[in-house]
């Protein structure tokens, strides 16, 4: 089964905004980059359900909305379930004849609403089946409350609660693998997407979109943040880049059932044609404290991970 | 209003008289209206209501949205949501799972959404307890929610069904708390009169003119508001509660005119001239009393009941008239509020109420009936006997008094 | 200077019914450099369009004749109200055709 694709070339990306100007994200804000093309993709006819988080507070910062769609925000760790009731009430309401509309519904929630306080709400949308696609994307720490650990921070970083000390230096715990447990809810389509690959993103959305009626869907983006990840605003779309070129993020679907993966991680199976995963990590100042030995340790956990990965293709490709 | 008229009204609106539990009695209110979203979550005592609509939804008998949610914040988000995109919702839950949801509570109500929702009442944990009490309503009492206090099966089920009118009144927008008491009331069969459901739909048609998540027209709900904004937005709230006073009973005189009904927002047993009032909510408490007043009156004891219905937003002016002529008032609370100069939170309102209007009175709290202790018809008779010795001693305890406490 | 609104000109819930009115909200002020397009040196690849995370760059059919004659039917131009000067666009752009100049004088 072939990657669908909806635009092919970046001249084919669709020309309507439904996000912004004005929200007050930092300057070389990664997630919103990613909520732009979100949007883009998804189009006019579409309900935005967001979690508290960095969007959100940036953009419905009363009296101004940044959104051109249709929005709703109601705590934290709720957006999977309060989005459930939406798709439940349209889903009643058109039944009965009471509304004609075609809209669909898109979570939008950062690390922090989806790998920990958010987990339960969004474990129990999947497993109910609701035709919602939920979209995380991962700044990867509770970058709203300034800087926190999170679920999705990975080995080593320095955030403010897993700071650089004498006697620990940067988080502990590795990253959490939220594909995989997304993946372990046997939906129809999961994918993980790059504010740096916005055409392969958009691809995505649609393709989500495509099997709404089958069930619910879930794209992990990678959207690095200047404040919380230490560099300079203007490196936020190369970093992004390196994540993937890196293999550190890889890109590929779960489309029913089968492992796809997505240029230029389809090439990534052989460590050869993976950048040195140094070229992410030196250009980031959460990962400055790191020695040698550090370096290797991800080096491995990165190469476990795709052996995992191919492991996962040849089972399921 | 005329018995003669009343009769021939419930003779056309009765659909069937059956026995069933205040659980029950809710799950056929929802039914009867139409609703189109129920998120459910089960705890005791609230599960019955859950698994009759679970039975009515598979049965095709409710054509709604049944989502089985897995926690009480996501039954109350998943409404909040669903109510957010127009739809007429449902959920319900007790205690602990009240108290999970209490986050949400206050944003329903800041966001202004109609929401209706069942609580059989039920004791807070720790020690757990699955008993009834009202310990878990009064904790959500400053959430903005408007709240009512059933006393039998048959008001469960017509309480509901003013509930979606008064939430969805453009000029309340507020959700609605519909309680009684966990298994005193939530599991004991009484009889209880359906009406044919063409008239309750007619009592409460659809308010799609309103605020909503809609592509047509985009709007964003569930904003961030700084300094500048919130306290407005907020005092909208405090504002809706106010007003709503005024369309609660509003709909409670359009209900009881096309039910033949008789509800107002509070009922007063024996009031016009007594000497001796206790103040209750809830089927036990108020029942029990209502038997204390009868044994009290053979005694020669002016006795009365004044039993709370509407108790967010607090109605000051009928609890005021209705015991302004007593010699001596209790309150008898089924809740706790530690720490608080009287532990009974009723009390609390009760005594704020009077004060408001600038009347001195002595009012006594009295707590009973905590986890479902046992209250008796002869602790309420016993209470009336104590108040007629406080008047004519003159002198009454100035702290709470904990009916049933051992030690 | 927002007009001081009482509680009742508000809609109720504090819902905003004016989609995206944030950009009334002008973020260019936020900024302490400014892209500058080099409209002959722009090849209109749309990368840095599509980079922008405001988007405050604006695809604009504009048609363009280079100083060396050659054509084009679109020009990209920045929203420089609402700009925050991040510098993602020139840094991503393959010809180099976009400069951060500094907002600060002297």
């Amino acid at each position: 089964m072939e990657m669908k694709v909806y635009f092919r070339t970046i001249k084919d990306l669709p020309e309507d905004e439904y996000f912004g100007p004005g929200q007050l994200t930092c300057a070389g804000c990664g997630p919103s980059i990613a909520v732009r093309w979100l949007l883009k993709a998804a189009g006019s006819d579409v309900i935005v359900v967001n979690a508290t988080g960095c969007i959100e507070v940036t953009t419905t910062s009363y009296p101004y909305t940044a959104w051109s769609v249709p929005y709703l925000h109601v705590a934290f760790e709720n957006s999977a379930a309060a989005a459930s009731g939406v798709e439940a009430a349209l889903k009643a309401l058109r039944r009965k004849g009471i509304l004609d509309t075609k809209a669909k519904v898109m979570v939008i929630a950062g690390d922090g609403g989806t790998y920990d306080i958010g987990l339960q709400a969004l474990s129990g949308m999947l497993e109910r089946g609701h035709g919602i696609l939920y979209v995380l994307y991962d700044n990867e720490a509770y970058m709203n409350t300034g800087i926190q650990r999170s679920g999705g921070t990975p080995h080593f970083a320095w955030t403010t609660t897993s700071p650089v000390g004498s006697k620990f230096k940067g988080k502990v715990q590795r990253k959490k693998d939220i594909m995989s447990i997304v993946i372990g809810h046997h939906i129809p389509y999961a994918a993980t997407a790059n504010i740096a690959y916005p055409i392969d993103l958009a691809n995505k959305v649609k393709t989500a979109f495509d099997y709404i009626d089958e069930g619910p869907a879930f794209i992990h983006v990678i959207a690095p943040c200047p404040p919380g990840w230490r560099y300079p605003e203007e490196m936020t779309v190369e970093i992004a880049r390196l994540a993937t070129e890196t293999g550190y993020f890889p890109l590929y679907e779960w489309d029913h059932g089968r492992i796809r993966f997505n240029p230029p991680s389809n090439t990534h199976l052989d460590k050869s044609r993976r950048k040195p995963i140094i070229e992410y990590l030196k250009r980031q100042g959460r990962f400055a404290h790191l020695t040698e030995e550090d370096i290797k340790e991800i080096e491995k956990e990165i190469d476990e991970y795709w052996d995992y990965l191919a492991r996962l293709a040849k089972a399921f490709g | 209003m005329e018995i003669a008229k009343t009769l021939s009204i419930r003779e056309e609106i009765v659909k069937e008289r059956v026995g069933l539990t205040s659980n029950y009695a809710a799950a056929y209110a929802v039914k009867a209206v139409d609703v189109d979203v129920i998120a459910a979550y089960p705890i005791t005592p609230q599960t019955t209501i859950i698994e009759k609509l679970a039975e009515l939804v598979a049965n095709g008998e409710i054509d709604a949205e049944y989502i089985p949610v897995e926690s009480e914040h996501s039954a109350l988000s998943a409404v909040v949501g669903a109510a957010a995109a127009g739809a007429r919702v449902f959920t319900a839950t007790s205690a602990q799972g009240l108290e999970f949801m209490h986050e949400v509570l206050h944003i329903a109500s800041g966001l202004r959404l109609p929401i209706v929702m069942a609580v059989p009442g039920r004791a807070l944990s720790a020690p757990i307890s699955i008993h009834g009490d009202y310990q878990d309503i009064m904790n959500a009492k400053d959430s903005g929610w408007i709240m009512l206090i059933a006393s039998t099966a048959q008001e469960v089920y017509d309480s509901i069904i003013m509930a979606y009118r008064i939430a969805e009144d453009n000029r309340v927008l507020v959700p609605v708390m519909v309680s009684y008491d966990g298994f005193l009331m939530s599991h004991t069969t009484e009889p209880v009169e359906l009406y044919h459901e063409d008239y309750v739909r007619k009592f409460t048609p659809r308010n799609l003119n309103r605020l909503k998540l809609d592509p047509r027209k985009p709007i964003t709900i569930g904003v961030i508001a700084s300094p500048d904004w919130y306290y407005e937005i907020k005092y909208q709230v405090v504002n809706a509660l106010k007003e709503s006073r005024g369309v609660i009973k509003e709909i409670h005189g359009e209900f009881n005119k096309t039910f033949g009904t008789n509800y107002d927002i509070v009922e007063r047993y024996m009031l016009d001239d007594a000497d001796y009032v206790l103040i209750t909510y809830g089927g036990a408490s108020s029942g029990n009393a209502k038997e204390a007043v009868r044994r009290a009156r053979e005694r020669g004891l002016r006795a009365g009941v004044l039993r709370i219905r509407l108790f967010r937003p607090f109605p000051v002016d009928e609890v005021v008239s209705s015991i302004k002529d007593a010699k001596m008032v209790a309150v008898v609370d089924r809740a706790l509020s530690p720490g608080s100069t009287y532990e009974g939170p009723v009390f609390n309102d009760v005594v704020t109420a009077l004060y408001s209007k600038g009347i001195e009175k002595p009012v006594i709290s009295v707590v009973h009936g905590i986890s479902q202790r046992t209250m008796l018809a002869d602790d309420f008779y016993n209470l009336y006997k104590t108040l007629d010795e406080y008047a004519r001693t003159g002198e009454y305890p100035r702290k709470t008094i904990f009916l049933g406490l051992r030690g | 200077m927002m007009k001081q609104l009482t509680w009742k000109d508000l809609p109720i819930g504090g819902v905003i019914v004016e989609p995206g009115n944030a950009r009334k909200n002008l973020t260019g002020t936020w900024r302490t450099e400014r892209p500058v397009i080099d409209q002959d040196a722009c090849i209109r690849c749309r990368i840095c369009w599509m980079y922008c995370p405001e988007p405050a760059i604006l695809e604009l059919k504009k048609p363009y004749t280079t100083k060396s004659g050659k054509k084009y039917d679109l020009t990209y131009e920045i929203d420089y109200d609402h700009c925050k000067g991040c510098g993602i666009c020139a840094h991503e752009c393959p010809v180099k055709a976009i400069k951060m100049v500094s907002e600060v004088v002297g």
